[in-house]
């Protein structure tokens, strides 16, 4: 098992099932990874923030990004989109967010659901900073 | 169910959110979070602003 030294001079956890499971089930429903290493009030603001995130962006008809090996923006926002994890899944099985984006607050619904699942990505990967050891 | 935000509404709602989620994953005690946190969303609302008066000044 490989050790790492952090900045702060203190050992991390060499790799374990928490350190693979808390980032994944984190992808999956925001701030679970925190939620499951008894971060709670930490998961449940993740969680919040970035849940109202992508269901205001939904609710402003924002349009949602699928799989596509289109221009270099759409590819973007779909990597951007597949970060918010079970909410962008629901939201496809629904075919919710299909619509053109006519006006600028659809535009605004677009980017904040980008945004949800980008800051997700930051969620993940502070679920696995936590399982490692490498922060409290 | 449609929602409408006025364009400063979705800039302080934006902020407030991002602002969070950086607070917590950003720093490691409860009071540098909120500090942090405080400090992101002072940040993005005071940028949005400034952007928009830089872009007046463009357009004059």
């Amino acid at each position: 098992m490989a050790n790492s030294t952090t900045e702060k001079g203190e050992a991390a956890a060499p790799v374990s099932m928490t350190s693979v499971i808390a980032p994944a089930v984190g992808w999956l429903i925001p701030g679970a990874g925190h939620v499951m290493q008894k971060r709670w009030i930490r998961g449940l603001l993740l969680f919040v923030s970035i849940g109202a995130l992508f269901v205001l962006g939904l609710m402003m008809q924002g349009h949602i990004y699928k799989a596509n090996g289109g221009d270099i923006l759409d590819i973007l926002g779909f990597i951007g989109d597949v970060g918010a994890g079970g909410f962008y899944i629901i939201t496809l099985a629904m075919d919710w967010g299909q619509g053109a984006i006519a006006f600028a607050t659809a535009d605004y619904g677009t980017k904040f659901m980008i945004v949800a699942g980008l800051l997700n990505f930051i969620a993940v990967a502070d679920a696995y900073h936590i399982a490692i050891g490498k922060k409290q | 169910m449609t929602i409408q935000l006025t364009h400063f509404s979705a800039a302080t709602v934006f902020a407030l959110f991002a602002s969070i989620v950086f607070g917590i994953t950003h720093r490691e005690t409860t009071r540098e979070m909120i500090r942090y946190g405080a400090y992101c969303f002072a940040m993005f609302l005071a940028g949005a602003i400034a952007a928009g008066w830089v872009m007046w000044l463009l357009r004059r």
